[in-house]
């Protein structure tokens, strides 16, 4: 068996393209109004719980203040992000990789398990007990976090931005707390994942990255 | 349990692929600007706006209606953006006199064109609604707006055959050009598209567009012109301006399907 079957691989790839134009163009479409609220409405910065700092033409998509170019790219790209999370969600279901390889025990949760964990990731020893599967804790625990909540999380806070789409779910907007909630709960998710994508691409670079990249490519042995 | 990965090779190698990866990003960014400005990159986007058009009046009924709030629910104010003042004299004079003269043309593929005053326009039958409205900037103002249907002063004019599109003609300029908009018959017949003379029960501000302006309840902010002047009834936007339905379409590509 493979260590990354297809499924995981191409959604893996397509993912991080589609959330790198996302990101970038989002920072893009940040610098259009740089404040934040909670609520239904918000415009006057006074009222804002953020203001967000003005985003450099090297972090955006286009590669300086264009608001309807960056929105192209960032609907655009919202559809294989959206389609490819729910082919995925389907997939790891059906070929029990989140199953097998993401769901955790109860003896994994308690406080001395996790501290372990932390403490040996500290070490930068990435090794882990194979009884509890191919990932140790906090590996299941982030990769689950992301998967479950945040990349779900960050396309309803999007749909209930659209003022087309909500009429057909009022609720969404409802559970997120108003569209200016929405929007910001977008935001903060965004910078949620960078992080994670931070911490993702230290870990392949601290554990063989030549070897971890390859792996995602063809597949890997198991 | 093993030692701890040896990592120095391996960073060695990160080194030089995070040049690398640098490169290509700088490369890519670039790149995005020529792709989304191809014929391909316009065309997919141009598609893209005709999927969400088109998933939005799937997944709710075409005539679902935009939410609407409380009195209480409403911003504290309502924030004037674009053009907040218009300083033509002839537009100033009007605005002194209440817009007693004020005339809303109602032209282009219809049966009877019509010259509506504000009296006219009030005295139609009138909808008031509590909404927010969504600036594609990213903020939000609720505000109650009162008006006439814009289906009925429609209905009145009798639109023929072969009208496919309602183009909003507007009193400001913004560096130059004159603003305008457009929907097609589905937002037109919409029952919250209507001709607003109120928002917060007094007649509009001149920041918010008075003597008149659209409410196009599903779609952004750009997509409802402000200082009305006509709605002409159209087969096409090709003989209209610059020819991509809207003041924001013609000058910056913004998207014509507002709704997201």
């Amino acid at each position: 068996m493979k260590k990354h079957a297809f499924s995981t691989r191409i959604w893996h790839w397509i993912n991080a393209i589609s959330l790198i134009i996302l990101f970038m163009s989002g920072l893009n479409i940040s610098n259009a109004h740089r404040y934040l609220y909670w609520g239904d409405y918000g415009f006057d910065k006074a009222d804002a719980w953020l203001s967000v700092i003005r985003f450099p033409n090297w972090a955006t998509i286009p590669g300086s203040y264009n608001l309807a170019e960056a929105r192209d790219w960032h609907t655009i790209f919202a559809w294989p992000f959206a389609l490819a999370l729910l082919f995925m969600w389907i997939a790891m279901l059906m070929n029990r990789h989140f199953k097998r390889d993401l769901t955790t025990t109860r003896a994994e949760w308690k406080p001395n398990a996790v501290w372990k964990d932390i403490v040996s990731h500290a070490k930068l020893n990435f090794d882990h007990d194979p009884a509890n599967g191919k990932y140790n804790f906090l590996q299941k625990f982030s990769y689950g976090f992301v998967l479950g909540i945040m990349l779900p999380l960050m396309i309803f806070s999007g749909l209930a931005i659209s003022p087309g789409f909500e009429p057909a779910a009022p609720w969404m907007v409802d559970i997120l707390g108003g569209r200016q909630s929405a929007r910001s709960i977008h935001f903060i998710i965004a910078f949620g994942l960078l992080a994670f994508f931070v911490v993702h691409i230290a870990l392949v670079l601290m554990t063989g990255p030549i070897k971890q990249l390859k792996d995602m490519i063809t597949g890997g042995k198991a | 349990m093993s030692a701890p990965i040896k990592a120095k090779p391996g960073m060695k190698a990160a080194f030089n692929r995070r040049t690398a990866l640098a490169g290509l990003a700088a490369l890519a960014t670039g790149a995005c600007s020529k792709i989304a400005e191809s014929d391909t990159g316009r065309a997919v986007a141009k598609a893209a706006e005709g999927w969400h058009r088109g998933a939005h009046r799937t997944l709710a009924s075409r005539q679902a209606l935009a939410r609407e709030f409380t009195r209480a629910e409403r911003s504290p104010t309502f924030k004037g953006n674009g053009t907040v003042r218009i300083a033509d004299e002839a537009y100033q004079a009007a605005l002194e006199g209440g817009f007693t003269d004020w005339k809303l043309e109602v032209r282009g593929l219809v049966d009877t064109p019509l010259s509506l005053s504000m009296d006219d326009l009030r005295s139609l039958k009138q909808r008031t609604q509590i909404t927010r409205h969504d600036c594609v900037e990213g903020w939000s103002a609720i505000g109650e707006w009162t008006g006439p249907q814009l289906s009925d002063v429609l209905d009145m004019a009798k639109l023929q055959e072969g009208a496919n599109f309602i183009v909003f003609r507007c009193a400001d300029t913004l560096s130059g050009g004159e603003y305008y908009e457009s929907v097609d018959m589905i937002d037109a017949y919409h029952p919250q598209t209507i001709i607003a003379h109120m928002l917060n029960g007094e007649p509009l501000p001149q920041k918010n567009g008075a003597p008149l302006r659209m409410r196009i309840e599903r779609q952004l902010g750009y997509k409802h012109p402000k200082y009305l002047t006509a709605i002409e009834a159209v087969a096409s936007f090709d003989d209209v301006l610059g020819g991509k339905g809207g003041y924001w379409e013609d000058r910056a590509d913004y998207q014509w399907y507002a709704g997201i």
